[in-house]
C-alpha cells in the first residue's frame, strides 16, 4: 500500500510549526504531522488506500509554495518549513468544513468530523437555508446495501476500494461533472443490474454513513440501532483458508455487521460477499426484533461468491 | 441488464477501430483511444447510447461504469438522447453583451425548448471562441448531411433552417454558423510590420508549397542546422514565456525534458482554447496551420519527441479539419513521419478533439483526457516535464507560444528578445472584444498600452462611455479607466495585481450590466469545474448563490472574499485557484455590490 515505507534507514528532517521534525524518507507530510502529534484532520484519506487529496481538509502551508499543498498526499521534503495552524491553514480548513456541512447530510459522519468543525468555527449554516445541497432520496436496490447519497462527500474511496486498490470489479465510477458529479453505475442502472459482487468494501471505506448495512440503514430508520449496547467479537472467516478477520458487531445477542480491521494484514479491511454477509445462518431461528435481513445465497464451502438475492427491493 | 448494441452503434465503433493507422484487430485497442472512439460513436448517432457504450466496453475491455464516467464528463458527449444536430448558442460574456438572450428567444420559438430530441436542437453554451462576432453559436453534427426537420415543415432540410436562422433579418441574428474566419482587422487594412499574423490572408491555409513559397520550413531548416541544443539556446535567450496564461518560460521547460532520462517524451500543443473571451489560437490554426506543423516538429526536434498530440478544442471543427488536411500535406512531402526532412529524426502528430470541457486545457487534465480518463487535473509535483502524459516527460505549449518559436529560430534568440520589455518580450496576440468599434484579433509589442490597443481597435463604441475592462477572460480580472495607460506586459499587469492570461480584452460601456456578467462568470466556474476537490466543486456553487444574494441587495461582500480565498488557497489545481478573481476584483473596484439594488 502506498502507505506503507520502505524502511532504508534514511530520514528528512523538515520544520513543522517551528518544530524539527525527523520522519523516514518518503514520509508524507500527514506522516510528519502525525508523527510529532500535530492534530491534522482529514476526510478522504485512509491508510490502506493511494491518498486521492481531493477533500483538502488537510491542507498545510508550505513555505515558498503559492498555494497550500495537500498533507496526505506530498512527500516531506529536508528543510520543508511547514505550518499547520496559519490563518491561511485555519480559514481553509474551515471552508472545507463549512462547504461540505453545508451541501452534504454529515449526520453520520465520524464525531471527529464534528471536533474538527468546532476547532476551525465553520459554520455551515451562514449559506442560508437554500443552500443548494446533494440531498437525494436513498438508493434501496437489494437487502444487502443501501447507498444514501445524499451523505457523499465524493472521497472517492469506495471507487478505489472497488477497483484497483482491492476488489477490481470497477462496478462503480466517478460521473458528471463539477457539483453535479456523483458515484454511479453505467447510467445509473441499478446496483443488482451492474458489475457489483457485493463484498461491501465499498461500505467498509466509507466515511460519512453514505454507504450503509440494510441492516444498519432498517435498524436505524426503526431506531433500534444503538451503538452503546453493541460488542465488537473478532474472529476468523470460516469461510476458506485465507483467514480474514472478522470484527462480529453484535447488539442484543444479533450480529448487525460484519467488518474487518484496517491494520490486518490480510485483508487490510476488505472482505468478500460470504465473509461480509454470509452470517445470518448463525442466527438462524433466534427471535429477531430487527427484522431479519435474508441471507445470501451463498453456502458455506463454496468456493466462488455467488450472487445475493438480487430482487429490486421495492 | 446491459443494453445490446444496435447496428448503427456497432458500425460507427468498428469502423472507427478500424480506421486506425494500427487497426486493432483482435486485440483491445488502449485505452487512450476512448475518447475519440465516444466522438465517433456520437458522430454517428448523436449520442453515448447504452448499447453504443456498451460496444464500445466489449472492444476495450473498459468496465462500463469507467467509460460512463468518462462520457459523462464531456458537454459534446451527451449519454441522453440529443438531437443529432446542436446549435450551442453561446451566452457568455461577449455574446450576452450582444443579444445573446435575443438568439435564445428565436431559437426557442423556432426550435422550442432547449435540448430537444428532434432532428434539431439548441443549447446554451459557454464561450464557443467567436467573441468577434458576437452573438455566436456552433453547431455539433452526427452523421445529418441529409436530415430534415420534418417537425418544421415536411422536408425541411437541416441546411436550409440553418442557414434562414443565419441570416434571419431584423432579429439581429449574426449567428456565424458556419464558424467565420476570425476578424483581424490589421490585416484588413493592410498593416505592415505583423508578425504571428503576417501570413494570415496572404497564404493559403491549405497550400503547403504557398506556405513553403512564403518562407515556410526555413526555420526547421535552420534548427537542423542548429541541432537539438542550438534551439534551445536561442528559445532560452529569447525568453519567450508560454502564451497559454501561466506565462512559464519556454526555455526552462524545453531544457528540463530535452535532459530527462526518462524515455519516450511527448510534445503537447495545447489548442484547447475555451477561455471565454480568447479566440487567438483558432485564427491561428484556421489561417495558418502549417506554421504551427512546423513549429511542432522544431520543438519536437529539440525536446527528444517523436510522438505528439494537438489537442484541439471540440468546438473548433474548422481548425480540425484544417490542420489535419496540413498534416496529411506533411507527411506525404516528408516533413512529418519517419526520417523528417531526411535529417535523421522521426516526428509525428496526432490530432485529439477535446469534448467540451475548459478543464481540459489545465495541462494535467489534458493528459488525462488524451489518456482516456476523466478530464480531472493531477496534483503538482511531480510536473509535467518529470512525469506527464502516460508519466513520461512531456511538453506542453500553447499555439501561440509555438508560432513564436519560427522567429526565434530564424532570427535567433537575441534578436527576439530586443522586442518588447525585459520580463515579456515578442509580441502578443489579443482578442479584443466587447464595446469596441472593431473588434477582432490584435498582434502588438509587449509594453503597448492598453489605451493604444484600444485605439486600434477604433475605441469604445460611439456614443457609449467605457465602464470598465476585463483582461484574462473568466479567470481575470477587472481594469478601470483610469488605468488604461497600463502597459501590457507580464510583468506590468502582475504589479497592477491583474494578469495577461491568454490575452483576452472584453470592453464594457456604461450600459451594460455588470452584475449579469459576473454572475455569468459564477455559473462558468460552476460549470466548469470538474469537481474533484471540495473547494472548487462546493466554492464556485456558494460564489455563485452569495452573488445573487449580493446583486439582490445583499451584503455578502466580505462571504464571498472569504470564499474566493478558500478556493484560491485550497484548490487543486488553476481553476479552483482563479475562480474568485473576477468577482473580487469588481468588488475591489465598486463595480458592484456598493450597497443596495442596482
Ligand atoms: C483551467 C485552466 C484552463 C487552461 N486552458 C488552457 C488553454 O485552453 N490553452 C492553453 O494553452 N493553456 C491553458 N491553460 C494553461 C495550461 O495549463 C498550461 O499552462 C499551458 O498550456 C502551457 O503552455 P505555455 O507555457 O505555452 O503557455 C489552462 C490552465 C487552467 C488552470
Ligand atoms: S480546482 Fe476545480 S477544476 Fe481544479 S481539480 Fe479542483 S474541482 Fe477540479
Amino acid at each position: 500500500m502506498s502507505a506503507a515505507l520502505e524502511a532504508n534507514g534514511r530520514t528528512v528532517a523538515l520544520t513543522i510549526d517551528g518544530r524539527d521534525v525527523a520522519v523516514p524518507e518518503g514520509a508524507t507530510l500527514l506522516m510528519a504531522c502525525r508523527a510529532a502529534e500535530i492534530a491534522t484532520p482529514t476526510l478522504c484519506f485512509l491508510e490502506t488506500l493511494a491518498p486521492v487529496n481531493t477533500c483538502r481538509v488537510c491542507v498545510v502551508e508550505v513555505e515558498g509554495s503559492r498555494a497550500l499543498v495537500p498533507a496526505c498526499s506530498r512527500p516531506a521534503e529536508p528543510g520543508m518549513v511547514v505550518s499547520t495552524d496559519s490563518e491561511r491553514v485555519r480559514h481553509s480548513r474551515k471552508m472545507v468544513l463549512e462547504f461540505l456541512a453545508s451541501s452534504v447530510d454529515m449526520s453520520l459522519a465520524g464525531t471527529e468530523i464534528h471536533g474538527w468543525m468546532e476547532t476551525y468555527g465553520a459554520n455551515p449554516g451562514r449559506y442560508g437555508p437554500v443552500a443548494e445541497s446533494v440531498a437525494q432520496p436513498p438508493k434501496v436496490q437489494d437487502d444487502l446495501y443501501v447507498r444514501d447519497y445524499s451523505k457523499c462527500i465524493l472521497c472517492y474511496k469506495c471507487v478505489q476500494a472497488c477497483g484497483v486498490e482491492a476488489q477490481n470489479t470497477f462496478a462503480i465510477a466517478v460521473a458528471g461533472r463539477g457539483f453535479d458529479a456523483r458515484i454511479s453505475t453505467e447510467f445509473d442502472v441499478t446496483l443488482p443490474d451492474s458489475a457489483c459482487v457485493y463484498c461491501g468494501n465499498c461500505i467498509g471505506v466509507c466515511p460519512t454513513g453514505a454507504l450503509i448495512f440494510k441492516t444498519e440503514f432498517d435498524m436505524r430508520r426503526q431506531g433500534t440501532w444503538d451503538e452503546s449496547r453493541q460488542s465488537v467479537t473478532r474472529t476468523v472467516c470460516a469461510y476458506c483458508g485465507v483467514g480474514c478477520n472478522l470484527d462480529l458487531h453484535v447488539q442484543d445477542n444479533r450480529i448487525v455487521k460484519v467488518t474487518s480491521p484496517l491494520d490486518h494484514d490480510v485483508t487490510s479491511g476488505h472482505l468478500c460477499i460470504k465473509g461480509r454477509f454470509g452470517w445470518q445462518h448463525v442466527q438462524a431461528g433466534l427471535d429477531d426484533p430487527a427484522g431479519p435481513a435474508p441471507a445470501p445465497d451463498t453456502a458455506p464451502g463454496s468456493s466462488s461468491g455467488s450472487p445475493p438475492d438480487r430482487r429490486p427491493a421495492s | 441488464m446491459a443494453a445490446a448494441p444496435g447496428a448503427a452503434e456497432r458500425e460507427a465503433v468498428d469502423a472507427f477501430l478500424a480506421s486506425l493507422a494500427e487497426p486493432a484487430g483482435e486485440m483491445p485497442p488502449p485505452r487512450h483511444l476512448l475518447l475519440p472512439a465516444l466522438h465517433a460513436l456520437v458522430d454517428a448517432i448523436g449520442w453515448v447510447s447504452e448499447g453504443g457504450l456498451n460496444h464500445v466496453c466489449e472492444r476495450f475491455g473498459i468496465p462500463p461504469a469507467e467509460a460512463y464516467g468518462v462520457a459523462s464528463f464531456y458537454a459534446l458527449l451527451p449519454t441522453e438522447p440529443r438531437a443529432p444536430v446542436v446549435i450551442h448558442a453561446c451566452d457568455d460574456i461577449v455574446c450576452r453583451m450582444a443579444g445573446a438572450h435575443r438568439v435564445a428567444a428565436v431559437l426557442e420559438e423556432v426550435l422550442g425548448p432547449a435540448g430537444g430530441t428532434d432532428a434539431v436542437t439548441w443549447l446554451p453554451s459557454p464561450c464557443v471562441g467567436a467573441c468577434d462576432r458576437a452573438p455566436a453559436a456552433f453547431v455539433q453534427r452526427s452523421n445529418a448531411e441529409n436530415a430534415t426537420v420534418d417537425s418544421l415543415a415536411p422536408g425541411l432540410p437541416v441546411e436550409r433552417l440553418l442557414a434562414d436562422l443565419a441570416g434571419r433579418e431584423g432579429t439581429d441574428l449574426a449567428l456565424p454558423l458556419r464558424s467565420g474566419s476570425v476578424r483581424i482587422p490589421q490585416v484588413e487594412d493592410g498593416a505592415q510590420g505583423l508578425r504571428l499574423l503576417r501570413r494570415i490572408g496572404r497564404v493559403d491555409p491549405a497550400s503547403l508549397d504557398d506556405y513553403q513559397a512564403a518562407g515556410g520550413y526555413d526555420a526547421l531548416r535552420r534548427a537542423i542546422d542548429l541541432g537539438p541544443a542550438g534551439v534551445i539556446r536561442e528559445v532560452t535567450d529569447s525568453r519567450l514565456m508560454g502564451r497559454g496564461g501561466a506565462a512559464f518560460p519556454a526555455g526552462r521547460k524545453w531544457s528540463a525534458v530535452a535532459s530527462a532520462p526518462a524515455r519516450p517524451h511527448f510534445l503537447i500543443c495545447n489548442a484547447d482554447e475555451s477561455e471565454p473571451g480568447t479566440f487567438k489560437d483558432r485564427a491561428l490554426m484556421e489561417e495558418d496551420p502549417f506554421a504551427l506543423i512546423e513549429a511542432m516538429t522544431i520543438a519536437g526536434f529539440a525536446t527528444g519527441c517523436e510522438k505528439s498530440y494537438l489537442y484541439v478544442r471540440g468546438e473548433y471543427p474548422v481548425a480540425t479539419a484544417r490542420l489535419d488536411h496540413a498534416i496529411r500535406e506533411c507527411r506525404h512531402q516528408g516533413l512529418l513521419g519517419a526520417n523528417v526532412m531526411g535529417a535523421g529524426f522521426d516526428f509525428d502528430i496526432e490530432i485529439r478533439r477535446g469534448g467540451g470541457a475548459y478543464i481540459c486545457g489545465e495541462e494535467t487534465a489534458l493528459f488525462n483526457s488524451i489518456e482516456g480518463f476523466r478530464g480531472e487535473p493531477r496534483n503538482k509535483p511531480p510536473f509535467p516535464t518529470d512525469r506527464g502524459l502516460f508519466g513520461k516527460p512531456t511538453v506542453v505549449n500553447n499555439v501561440e507560444t509555438l508560432v513564436n518559436v519560427l522567429d526565434i529560430v530564424l532570427e535567433g534568440g537575441p534578436a527576439f528578445a530586443t522586442l518588447g520589455t525585459e520580463g515579456s518580450t515578442g509580441t502578443k496576440l489579443f482578442c479584443v472584444s466587447g464595446s469596441v468599434t472593431r473588434p477582432g484579433l490584435y498582434e502588438v509589442t509587449f509594453g503597448t498600452t492598453l489605451r493604444q490597443l484600444l485605439d486600434l481597435a477604433g475605441g469604445v463604441t460611439s456614443g457609449r462611455r467605457m465602464k470598465a475592462v476585463l483582461l484574462g477572460g473568466a479567470a481575470g480580472t477587472f481594469v478601470t479607466p483610469e488605468r488604461l495607460d497600463l502597459p501590457l506586459t507580464f510583468e506590468a499587469t502582475r504589479e497592477a495585481g491583474a494578469a495577461l492570461g491568454s490575452g483576452v480584452v472584453v470592453v464594457f460601456d456604461d450600459t451594460v450590466d455588470l452584475a449579469d456578467i459576473l454572475l455569468r462568470i459564477a455559473a462558468f466556474f460552476r460549470h466548469e469545474s470538474c469537481g474533484q476537490c471540495v473547494p472548487c466543486r462546493v466554492g464556485t456553487v456558494r460564489q455563485e448563490e452569495a452573488l445573487e444574494r449580493l446583486v439582490a441587495g445583499g451584503n455578502e461582500a466580505a462571504l464571498l472574499e472569504e470564499i474566493a480565498r478558500g478556493m484560491g488557497d485550497a484548490s487543486i489545481c488553476g481553476l479552483g485557484h482563479t475562480a474568485g478573481l473576477a468577482v473580487r476584483s469588481a468588488l475591489g473596484l465598486g463595480l458592484i455590490g456598493n450597497g443596495g439594488p442596482r
